[in-house]
């Protein structure tokens, strides 16, 4: 059990630097949609959230883990349409000039 | 199959880190953005082909009902109102994760390890710190609750005193797994924080809260990554809360604050006197005078601030724009790091008005350029071209990196009124002898200007 704990630290401290190297090269012209799509990827939540839903287990377990699906799919679906919305103006201009 | 799900896994973490890469330039970041969709999906799927999920109904049922909300307020929201709405969505992750592991509490009551119940406690309160933070800014934001810091005696000492009481009852539900009361003890306290943390910032220091609240979400993802022994969930949860922290970071440095001064300082409630015996006078013009002096202009750097996204005036900015590059005239934006609620606010709002990236320059590729500029234009800016910054060591702006508007020939200034901005600091720029005040709403001034300019 402390292995998998030890593996999920190690997993953990990587990708905050892989974080930290990917997203300091990200221009602060993209930085609101940079906010709302990490912000989208957050929801991933979402996945704890269904098995909660439906393993089926206490009521109550049923009752918080459906009620954190439907707030992280709102997060998911809502963080990504939106980021799009806004990437595909950014876009657009490049046609343009 | 359990090998196939956690490979799945492993891809889903590859396409989210591919996206990531891929917001780096403006050309690839849509694509990023779709590899980051495609990612969750195959998590998704990844999840509901384990064997654990015994119950469709309510799994159907939840996404439906968030798909649903979640489309109408991405279709609905306008980008003026990117800010509240980002707010809302890092509350709403915050809140998911801090369910999500309440839901696995109930589900192995007794028998917990201690990492999994101190990875439970950390998820439950970051994550419900992050709900009701987010929260209060997102009513801030909207309106709904006065933007001003709001500040009490002794707020530092509740803060101190009600974390107090969370460690106790961490340590007691760490002792005692089996007491659940403990553990609600420890979801009031943490919701009860978020409220008292965010309640005494200014509307103008939002970009950090939002972004700290940004990073927040993503941390009790990852918490809840830990108590569910869920990789996809750590990887992404750290994802998110490196990007929040950079961000955070970099607004910090554009305010040349500190996290803590930003969170405990409360600036603007102190209203710095004024000195009121030399108070100047300001001289309103009439669009007018101002459309005369670009008309004669060779170059002209416009500086948007929060007033052009409240006037909702960037497509009338954008027109002027354009009536001013026909007329042979060299424009260009200059764009500070907090101009705007959020970090890259004013961005959006002139993407969304078809403003060539090519015209956004930053506050360091600019800078320099302004003694070389006729016209410095301000739409609904103030502290970010306030001199004071760096020249007067008694103001609270001090130090902060501003645009050197003032250094232009000429200073054209759209404004509301003269009041101070986020900082309560008076503006020694409005009564600059080469200033012209331009007084009334920025989107009027602005469609003035443009008929006077055509004319």
């Amino acid at each position: 059990m402390i292995d998998l704990l030890l593996i999920a630290l190690y997993i953990f401290v990587l990708a905050v630097f892989v974080g930290f190297e990917t997203i300091t090269k990200v221009p602060p012209l993209l930085h609101t949609p940079l906010m709302s799509g990490t912000n989208a990827i957050s929801g991933i939540t979402l996945v704890g959230a269904l098995i909660s839903a439906g393993a089926g287990h206490s009521t109550l377990s049923t009752l918080l883990g459906t009620l954190a699906v439907i707030i992280a799919t709102i997060n998911v679906v809502g963080g990504f349409l939106v980021t799009d919305r806004m990437l595909e103006m950014f876009k657009k201009k490049k046609k343009e000039s | 199959m359990k090998t196939i799900i956690v490979l799945a896994y492993l891809l889903s973490s590859v396409l989210f880190i591919l996206g990531l890469k891929n917001l780096s330039s403006p050309k690839t970041a849509r694509r990023g953005n779709l590899f980051a969709m495609i990612a969750m999906l195959i998590a998704i799927i990844a999840t509901l082909i384990k064997n654990e999920i015994v119950d469709f109904t309510f799994i159907i049922t939840g996404l439906i009902i968030g798909s649903t909300i979640g489309v109408i307020i991405a279709r609905k929201v306008s980008m003026t109102a990117m800010p509240q709405m980002v707010a809302l969505f890092n509350g709403l992750g915050g809140g998911a994760s801090a369910f999500v592991a309440l839901a696995e509490y109930y589900r192995l009551t007794g028998g917990l390890k201690p990492h999994i119940i101190i990875s439970m406690i950390i998820s439950i309160f970051v994550g419900a710190v992050t709900l009701t933070g987010s929260l209060v800014a997102f009513g801030k934001l909207q309106g709904i609750i006065k933007s001003a810091p709001i500040v009490f005696k002794a707020q530092r000492f509740l803060n101190i005193l009600i974390f107090t009481l969370f460690l106790i009852a961490g340590v007691l539900l760490i002792t005692n797994p089996a007491n659940n009361a403990y553990l609600l003890a420890i979801l009031a306290i943490a919701m009860i924080l978020g409220i008292l943390l965010v309640i005494p910032i200014g509307g103008a220091d939002m970009p950090v809260v939002i972004s700290l609240l940004n990073s927040c979400s993503g941390l009790a993802a990852a918490a809840t990554g830990f108590v569910l022994s869920n990789n996809i969930l750590i990887i992404c949860g750290a994802l998110v809360g490196a990007s929040g922290m950079i961000l955070t970071r970099i607004m910090c440095k554009a305010m040349n604050r500190s996290v803590s001064n930003i969170i405990f300082g409360a600036v603007g409630t102190i209203s710095k006197d004024i000195k009121k015996d030399d108070k100047q006078k300001v001289i309103a013009y009439t669009e007018e005078d101002a459309s005369m002096m670009l008309e004669n202009a060779q170059t002209v750097i416009i500086i948007p601030g929060y007033g052009l996204a409240v006037a909702q005036a960037q497509f009338a900015l954008q027109e002027l724009v354009k009536t001013l590059i026909n007329n042979g005239i060299n424009v260009r934006y200059a764009i500070h790091p907090v101009a705007g609620r959020m970090p890259g606010h004013m961005n959006v709002l002139l993407a969304e008005a078809n403003v060539s990236y090519d015209l956004l320059f930053d506050l360091g590729d600019i800078n320099n350029d302004f003694q070389n500029t006729d016209v410095a234009l301000v739409v609904g800016a103030n502290d970010v071209v306030n001199p004071s910054a760096r020249a007067d060591k008694d103001s609270p702006l001090f130090g902060m990196p501003i645009l050197n508007a003032d250094q232009a020939k000429s200073v054209i200034i759209c404004k509301r009124s003269l009041s101070p901005g986020f900082s309560g600091v008076d503006n020694e720029l409005f009564y600059n002898k080469k200033t012209m005040m331009i007084f009334g709403d920025a989107k009027d001034s602005i469609n003035e200007l443009i008929k006077l300019l055509k004319t």
